[in-house]
């Protein structure tokens, strides 16, 4: 029987996308979340109306959640941790490597108001053992439409205004595990009137706050697909 | 000393060049006359416009992320593919007008031409006749584009919509941008990906 243990041991490292090179994994006994402040670097994003860049925001947001989670006895990895420019795969390595048990891909925008979420428009798939790298996310992705609806729920409730929709993201595709994308758009009183731009300390602490709350109920779920 | 004879033969074929040139002058001056005389420019047609049809353009709304069908009556070509270029120029007309609920800025002129191509594999043998629309945007239209999943993924969204809409036929929607794929639309929202008519149905407005 060694020798259908080390085949096993031979090809568990494929069983996830070009996870290989990736660092060593966090413990699986804890829960490990994932936060991915997009852009950065070359790459500034959008820009918010009060004139900072999008990459900015993303990673402040980050920062917030990373104490907020690791205060609630999560595991938090974060992609970046500076202004530092990143490719996609690059993004859907670090939380495949990791085995995350939830990826939350953090934007911000100027358009539109409240907080959007985002699930991949990937038609679901069974886990495999064999993930194809382009498609990873098909076989999760009906534990990232739970973990929207946990978020939706928890943002609601801190009465901020949510839309839940399903989009092709670059790099979103890849992760093995359940992501959604969060973008923060300002706060708009009801004549559409900005109350609260998405750099806005107060605004993002609040954002910050029910989307932890989230990931702790989503937590209290089975976590496996 | 040049022969007398030579003179004479100079001075008759001088005389006859000179007199075959204005010959052929009043040749070309009558044959141009005629010409004028065959030839009538006055308009004996009208133009024919083609009667306005029923339309529907789902157009996308960023104050609630929903798309919602409008109708309209619009003059639309026969061809189909010219047809969704002029259904999508107006779509994008609604979008680039001051009080547009997505504004985006170009209108139009952001669609350079709309391709129509037989669908192939298993689409084609599930859906016979289906077809895949190619969306070629201008630069301009790309570089003016507001940044932002939402507001990146209602534009593509509403394209398709639109086109399900009114071509039932196109099942499958890839975009470029100058004729070359890009990677996002703006920053965000996926280029390189098939997008299905059948995922991008008109919605309502945001969780209650």
């Amino acid at each position: 029987m060694r020798w259908i243990n080390w085949a096993l041991a031979w090809m568990a490292p494929a069983a996830l996308p070009l996870a290989a090179q990736a660092p060593q994994p966090v413990q699986s006994s804890r829960f490990v979340a994932v936060l991915d402040a997009a852009h950065g670097g070359q790459d500034s994003g959008g820009k918010i109306a009060s004139g900072q860049m999008e990459k900015a925001v993303t990673l402040a947001m980050s920062v917030r959640l990373r104490s907020l989670l690791g205060a609630r006895g999560m595991a938090v990895v974060t992609t970046r941790e500076s202004d530092q420019a990143l490719p996609p795969d690059r993004r859907a390595e670090i939380p495949n490597h990791a085995h995350a048990q939830a990826c939350l891909i953090l934007h911000a925008t100027e358009s539109g108001s409240g907080i959007h979420l985002f699930v991949s428009s990937i038609a679901p798939s069974q886990i495999a053992l064999f993930l194809p790298w382009k498609t990873a996310q098909s076989a999760w992705v009906t534990r990232s439409l739970s973990l929207a609806g946990t978020l939706n729920a928890a943002l609601l409730h801190a009465e901020l205004p949510v839309t839940i929709e399903r989009t092709f993201l670059p790099g979103l595709d890849s992760l093995a595990c359940p992501a959604v994308a969060i973008e923060v758009a300002p706060n708009r009183a009801k004549d559409g009137s900005v109350t609260a731009e998405p750099d806005d300390a107060a605004y993002q602490g609040k954002v910050a706050s029910a989307i932890a709350a989230g990931m702790l109920a989503f937590r209290s779920e089975k976590s496996e697909p | 000393m040049i022969p007398r004879y030579q003179k004479i033969l100079f001075g008759l074929l001088l005389v006859a060049s000179l007199a075959m040139t204005g010959i052929l002058w009043h040749l070309r001056n009558r044959a141009h006359q005629r010409l004028l005389a065959g030839s009538d420019s006055a308009p004996t047609q009208a133009p024919e416009v083609t009667a306005a049809e029923p339309a529907t353009l789902v157009v996308a709304s960023d104050a609630d992320g929903s798309l919602l069908p409008q109708d309209r009556a619009l003059p639309l070509p026969a061809d189909p593919g010219t047809r969704a270029r002029v259904l999508l120029g107006n779509l994008l007309d609604l979008y680039a007008a001051p009080d547009a609920a997505h504004p985006v800025a170009v209108g139009a002129a952001g669609i350079a031409q709309v391709f129509l191509l037989p669908t192939t594999g298993e689409t084609a043998q599930a859906t016979p006749g289906a077809q895949l629309a190619v969306v070629n945007f201008t630069g301009a239209f790309v570089a003016s584009h507001p940044s932002g999943i939402e507001t990146e993924t209602l534009t593509l969204l509403s394209i398709c919509a639109t086109l399900r809409a009114n071509l039932p036929q196109v099942v499958a929607v890839r975009f470029l941008v100058d004729g070359q794929q890009q990677p996002t639309l703006a920053g965000h929202a996926d280029l390189t990906r098939t997008y299905l008519t059948a995922n991008a149905v008109p919605s309502g407005g945001p969780t209650p």
